[in-house]
């Protein structure tokens, strides 16, 4: 968050900036080239760019010295000329990033109160677009990718070939955990994508700081594990056992037994709302408010057992795949699903719902594996997967890993072209129980019947990351910190919705309710304008034509004002756009010295 | 005068009062006085003794009327309630003065005039005055604080106490645009600087040296002196010659002067077309507005007074019928619609003058579906054709113009000629007619064109000069273009209706095209397969390597099912999405552990696969949609107007009266999504949170959604963003005290507006004014009201 201050330094800077970035633009295809030479050498042919920094934008500066040209405006008195004078502009497409709603527009007339209103919420809007835009370079890191070279797919590349390639701490993240006796096994990460969670059906529970390796708590609760789920924190997690479900702490000890929520087999928990959800055996779709520890909501599906289960982050709306081919999704306010999709011919094996809430991929006994645009509620793409995919979950960055026996596939960009090989693939041991990203790594965390392995995908997780929301160097006291805010920041579970805009609307229902109760009560409409009845005269100027006449001419007068009106409009408009023209007229035409001679 | 009679007795009773007093004494005093005062004595007494006699002697008043004043000292003022005149005041002095009259008339005069003063004013309402003009003064004084009273209510922030100069150091421009010129020194060279209006900002031009680069040299003034003499000269020429020649009343005159005029427009126009298509253009539209207008007015459609008379005299003058269907004649020219030639044909627009032939079988570039277009227009051109035609080789225009200029006999032998050669013409073509095709319309048509053409002649007498300009024009227009058609059609093998035929066939083509309207029609395109796939190269069906996909009905549907509107959902338009195969580079070789299991369940599913779930779903979402649809509801009472019991049935009318219908629902957001349910249900939750009930400026949700869509917390913003958007309204100094608006105030920013006291440099002229409203939107905001 600049101050003006150092923002104007920041622009007579730019100069030296652009340099600098020209250079390192340089200095990045050297490298490149050398890795190639490197690559031809060694045999090896791939780069694995991870995380790999942006080039700084040339462009921008370019344009910004152009504009200034045209300007050719010396401001100061002193001879010496600002080249970069004003504000760095800020390229359309960030701006379109950060656009929130569309521009209203208004009619030319509002009463002076509502213009400064409108005004100023129009101008502060516009502001904090800007300055997020503007402050959208303060996320300089970029996603990395995975190439291969000529003929060579990129799903062929194995994990060791690229653990090898990568630097130590990356390669570091591809390992294996060998767990046959209790697999297979579940997993799920922590929001800020540090620690891991792992339940293994058989029993086994154990929590890690996967990037250290450190063990954090391991048990076996002596009961069949159904799923595993962080809390909020790395603090508390929640395992869905044989018969009830129950909350441990992070060094194992057993915290609560909710009785209420029974045969639970999967949950999904809501972060900004502190529910967990659970769907049941029985068909049941309970929601724990973690938080106060109350029971939000119970909905009985009628749509037997519930084992397919995944949330939309957008809206926190809850997905469910259902044995006939229908996936529904559900939130806690309603007792009936508010979507109900049928996907697949055959029962849903798994479903996801990317960062954005706009694509949901589903697969289904059918082997097909299709998305969705959530938004119209259409299909985008049909995929046939040969031997059908068990476990999907998209990454952060919308990669898409499918789990096909005992492998997993990793997919890029499934929704906007039709992909006919995949991005990577993998083989595990045992057959693929579950699989999940991790948040903020470019890692896939792979649950199997013989354990647990840990792949590395370049280009999965989002680079940058939040530090006020899920930041994961924090310390202790920052997380404590963050607790606190994040319960003072609590969503109430009556705000989830299939549009999260929603609270922004104003509630038409009630709105016309009201206003037809006001029309009930006053005995007219106060909003319309009344009806011109021609008043009743005698002498046979009330004959119908004369009635007609007069109406007529009424209606002319009205027209007449409406027409007045919008020509004024018009005009007004015009004349400012004209006033505009002229001044940018003024400012672009500066008098040069060899005007005088000029006739 | 009885006043003067009042005053007389007065005097005397006063007399009367000391000579009874005195009389002793006097008499006793003047003893030894000589004869003179005897005699004076004596005639003093005569005078007392006549004064107490008779008439003069007072008597005692009797109230005999009623009047207004009742003395009681039994004073009664004769003349009483009468004015005294202001004169009658001066009457006792002498009469000699010539002053005095003059004075006594200007008294009169003054007392005639009836100026009065007017009784003063009671106090209430004296004090409701004064209360009205303070009132009106301080009200005066108070609305001049009204603008910064409204800033203050419409400013963003008031910052308390006011006037506080912003600490911390200032930016470079915002100092050196403050700058003022405060040392006399500096005040002084600005001040010379100004008067001599030297440029400050920007050392380009004085406004001196501009304006003697604007002025022109000695010779250059000199010549354009003389040009515009010279123009003005010949427009006064010009001016007399119009005048005269518009004093001329013979309609002979008139009459070739039009005539020549016309001509001449033709000629021009003809020229045009070839150096200025856009001019011609404009005189084409020109042509147009005056055909519409002809088409609105009753102009030419024998209607009015003249032609009525005509009409009546039309039975037996010969003149008066050829002067009615010159009118007609008029009218359908004018009203005639001109055919705009395509470019080609301008390009050879001088053959169809040589050419001798006429074939205007149709007209191909008017609508061919239209039959009444076809019918008139095919045989009017023709008609204008064969006078112009016929004229123009014989004679030139400007040698009929003359010739109608020297004799009226001379002209019908010449109309008579005309006649003869037409007829000539006529039978030439009709013979070509019979040869070539055979429409009867065009030759009913043609029986008429000798008197039309006779017609024409008279036209100029009747109608104005201008529109026959423009009528004689078309006529001329059509018939190059309609020749050229008929060339163009001659060139073709196969003339005549075959001809038609060729040009229809595009129009009908064009009929045949749908075009999509309707949000709805886009739909059922979108809903035609093509569509669908539209964006994947989707495989033929046979070559795709899955059984399902052609085990399911959905791949031997057709396109032409689908365009219909059908009511349900066809089953098999439910999950038609065709499936991309995907290959995988490793084949999943470890046998799952719930293997045989979950094999086992998908053959089943797959045995069950399809119609079941989709029949089930498709169940499941018409009963939806019965379920939110309306009931209606039946108010029918049995046995009311008719027979009740077991086994009758209401009748049919009466069910038709009395069941109520509901509106139908708004449309179902799932309505064309063959594969989805969407609850329809009000979310009331959500409900209760939302705002209902706009706040007060606000006049309908959309504005009020508006103002509200971009977040204002610090997780969507940036830290200066949410501290300018949550900014408090009133910011006040811990510990200062803060004053009432001073008057000063007001005073400083009246001073800014009228003495426009800005600073000495300005960045930019243009910028100037908008800077200055921007510092006195400032300082106004920092002032605050009183209150």
């Amino acid at each position: 968050m600049a101050a003006p201050g150092e923002k104007a330094l920041e622009t007579t800077h730019v100069g030296k900036k652009e340099k600098q970035s020209a250079k390192r633009y340089w200095q990045g295809t050297e490298e490149e080239g050398k890795e190639d030479h490197k690559g031809q050498n060694e045999g090896k042919s791939k780069h694995v760019l991870l995380q790999k920094e942006t080039p700084a934008r040339m462009e921008g500066a370019k344009k910004r010295r152009e504009r200034e040209e045209e300007r050719g405006g010396n401001k100061f008195i002193s001879g010496k000329s600002d080249p970069f004078p004003g504000s760095a502009p800020v390229p359309e497409e960030k701006l379109k990033k950060f656009q929130r709603g569309e521009k209203g527009k208004l009619p030319p007339r509002l009463q002076y109160k509502l213009r400064d209103i409108v005004d100023r919420s129009e101008a502060a809007s516009e502001l904090a677009q800007k300055q997020a835009a503007r402050h959208d370079l303060l996320l300089p890191e970029d996603a990395g990718f995975l190439e291969g070279d000529e003929d060579e797919d990129t799903c062929t590349i194995s994990q060791e070939d690229i653990a090898d390639a990568v630097d130590i701490t990356s390669g570091a993240k591809y390992f294996n955990l060998n767990l046959s006796q209790f697999g297979p096994y579940r997993l799920d990460y922590s929001k800020t994508g540090r620690h891991l969670l792992l339940g293994g059906r058989r029993g086994h529970v154990t929590c890690l700081d996967w990037q250290s390796k450190q063990l954090m708590c391991e048990m076996n609760v002596m009961e069949t594990v159904n799923d595993v789920k962080w809390l909020h924190s790395e603090a508390m997690f929640a395992v869905a056992q044989k018969k009830w479900l129950y909350i441990y702490d992070n060094n194992g000890i057993e915290l609560h037994c909710i009785r209420k929520f029974n045969d639970v087999l999967r949950m999904q928990f809501l972060p900004y709302h502190f529910l967990l959800a659970t769907a049941s055996a029985t068909g049941f779709l309970q929601y724990l408010d973690v938080s106060v520890g109350k029971e939000v909501a119970a909905i009985c599906t009628k749509s037997g057992r519930l084992d397919v289960m995944s949330q939309n982050p957008h809206n926190a709306i809850i997905h469910l795949g259902h044995s006939n081919g229908t996936v529904t999704l559900w939130s806690p306010n309603q007792k009936e699903s508010l979507v109900k999709m049928l996907c697949h011919q055959g029962g849903v094996r798994s479903v996801t719902v990317d960062k954005s809430g706009t694509y949901m991929v589903t697969s289904g006994m059918d082997k097909k594996l299709k998305v969705y645009d959530l938004r119209a509620f259409k299909p985008l793409q049909s995929y046939f997967l040969p031997a059908g995919a068990s476990c999907l979950s998209l990454s952060q960055r919308g990669l898409l890993s499918a789990a096909t026996g005992d492998i997993v596939q990793v997919y890029r960009d499934v929704w906007s072209t039709p992909v006919t090989k995949p991005y990577m693939a993998h083989r595990v041991r045992g057959s693929v129980w579950g699989v999940h990203f991790c948040p903020f790594e470019d890692v896939l965390g792979v649950g199997h019947g013989d354990g647990f392995t840990s792949m590395v995908v370049p280009g999965a997780g989002e680079p940058n990351f939040d530090g006020l929301d899920a930041n994961p160097y924090r310390s202790a006291k920052q997380r404590q910190e963050w607790e606190v805010k994040a319960l003072l920041e609590k969503v109430q579970p009556e705000l989830i919705c299939l549009d999260p805009g929603t609270l922004s609307q104003v509630d038409k229902a009630t709105w016309e309710q009201r206003h037809q109760d006001q029309v009930q009560a006053l005995g007219y409409d106060p909003q319309t304008k009344e009806k011109f009845t021609p008043r009743h005269k005698t002498k046979g100027r009330s004959s119908s034509g004369k009635v007609e006449k007069r109406k007529k001419q009424v209606a002319h007068e009205d027209q007449r004002d409406d027409i007045r009106k919008t020509v004024e409009d018009r005009m007004k408009l015009e004349k400012e756009r004209k006033e505009k023209e002229n001044k940018t007229k003024t400012f672009s035409g500066q008098n040069s010295a060899l005007d005088r001679f000029r006739k | 005068m009885e006043s003067d009679d009042g005053a007389m007795i007065k005097q005397g009773m006063y007399d009367d009062h000391v000579e009874n007093r005195e009389d002793p004494t006097s008499i006793s005093a003047s003893e030894d006085e000589d004869g003179s005062d005897d005699e004076r004595k004596n005639r003093k007494l005569l005078e007392a003794i006549s004064s107490l006699g008779g008439k003069k002697r007072k008597k005692l008043a009797e109230r005999s009327e009623a009047s207004i004043q009742v003395s009681e000292f039994t004073v009664n003022a004769e003349g009483e309630g009468e004015k005294i005149n202001l004169s009658d005041l001066i009457g006792t002095m002498d009469k000699t003065t010539a002053s005095l009259s003059k004075t006594k008339k200007q008294l009169k005069n003054l007392q005639n005039s009836h100026t009065t003063l007017e009784t003063p004013l009671s106090k209430q309402e004296t004090q409701k005055i004064h209360r009205d003009v303070a009132f009106d003064k301080t009200a005066k004084e108070v609305s001049r604080w009204e603008s910064i009273v409204k800033q203050n209510r419409r400013a963003e922030q008031l910052v308390f106490p006011l006037n506080q100069e912003p600490s911390g150091p200032k930016r470079m421009d915002q100092v050196v645009t403050g700058w003022k010129a405060q040392t006399p020194l500096e005040q002084e060279i600005f001040s010379l600087l100004h008067k001599n209006k030297q440029p400050i900002h920007h050392p380009v031009l004085t406004p001196m040296e501009e304006a003697s680069l604007g002025a022109m040299s000695l010779e250059e003034a000199k010549v354009r002196r003389a040009e515009l003499q010279k123009a003005r000269v010949l427009q006064s020429y010009y001016e007399a010659k119009a005048k005269r020649e518009r004093k001329i009343k013979s309609k002979k005159y008139h009459r070739v002067q039009n005539k020549s005029k016309r001509k001449e427009f033709l000629k021009q126009f003809d020229d045009m077309l070839k150096t200025d298509p856009a001019a011609a253009l404009e005189e084409l539209k020109k042509m147009e507005l005056s055909r519409m207008q002809e088409r609105m007015s009753l102009k030419h459609q024998n209607s009015g007074k003249w032609a009525k008379s005509k009409a009546i005299m039309a039975k037996y003058d010969e003149g008066a019928r050829k002067a009615m269907q010159s009118q007609l004649e008029v009218n359908k020219d004018l009203t005639q619609k001109v055919v705009v030639v395509s470019e080609e044909e301008d390009e050879d627009k001088d053959s169809p003058d040589t050419l001798p032939d006429f074939v205007n079988d149709s007209q191909p570039l008017l609508d061919p579906v239209n039959p009444w277009m076809r019918g008139k227009l095919s045989v009017e051109p023709t008609v204008q054709e064969v006078g112009e035609g016929t004229e123009a080789p014989l004679l030139p225009p400007e040698e009929t113009a003359q010739s109608d200029g020297k004799a009226e006999s001379e002209q019908e032998v010449e109309e008579t000629e005309e006649e003869v050669l037409l007829r000539d013409f006529e039978t030439r073509r009709k013979l070509r007619r019979t040869e070539v095709a055979d429409s009867v319309t065009v030759s009913l048509e043609d029986k008429e064109t000798p008197e039309e053409n006779e017609a024409e002649q008279e036209v100029v007498e009747i109608s104005d000069g201008e529109e026959e300009d423009l009528s004689e024009f078309t006529s001329l227009y059509q018939g190059i273009t309609n020749s050229q058609k008929s060339q163009s059609q001659e060139a073709q093998p196969e003339p005549g209706q075959g001809a038609v035929l060729t040009e229809e066939a595009p129009g009908l083509l064009e009929e045949t095209l749908v075009r999509i309207r309707t949000l709805e029609d886009v739909e059922m395109l979108s809903q035609n397969p093509l569509h669908i796939e539209g964006n994947q190269p989707s495989p033929p069906v046979d070559q795709s390597p899955n059984i399902e996909e052609t085990a399911l009905p959905c791949g031997t549907q057709k396109a032409g099912k689908k365009m219909k509107r059908k009511k349900g959902i066809d089953p098999n338009e439910v999950l038609t999405k065709e499936a991309k195969m995907i290959k995988v580079p490793l084949a999943p070789t470890a046998v799952e552990d719930e293997n045989g299991e979950e094999e086992q369940r998908t053959i089943i599913s797959e045995a069950f696969a399809g119609d079941d779930v989709v029949s089930d779903f498709l169940k499941d979402k018409r009963k939806q949609e019965e379920a939110g649809k309306p009931k209606v509801v039946d108010l029918t009472l049995p046995g009311w107007g008719e027979w009740g019991g077991q086994g009758l049935k209401t009748s049919r009318r009466k069910q038709r009266r009395f069941r109520v219908k509901a509106a139908p629902p708004p449309p179902r957001r799932d309505g064309k999504l063959p594969a989805i349910i969407i609850s329809e249900k009000r979310d009331s939750a959500v409900a209760a949170l939302q705002v209902s009930q706009l706040p007060f400026p606000f006049e309908n949700p959309t504005q009020f959604q508006h103002t509200i869509r971009s977040p204002i917390g610090r997780t969507w913003n940036t830290q200066q963003v949410v501290r300018k958007i949550t900014a408090p309204k009133v910011v006040t100094q811990l510990g200062a005290i803060i004053d009432p608006i001073a008057r000063e105030e007001l005073m400083k920013g009246r001073k800014q507006t009228i003495a426009r006291t800005g600073p000495n440099i300005l960045l930019e002229p243009g910028k100037e004014d908008v800077k200055k409203t921007a510092q006195k939107g400032t300082q106004k905001k920092k002032k605050h009201t009183k209150n």
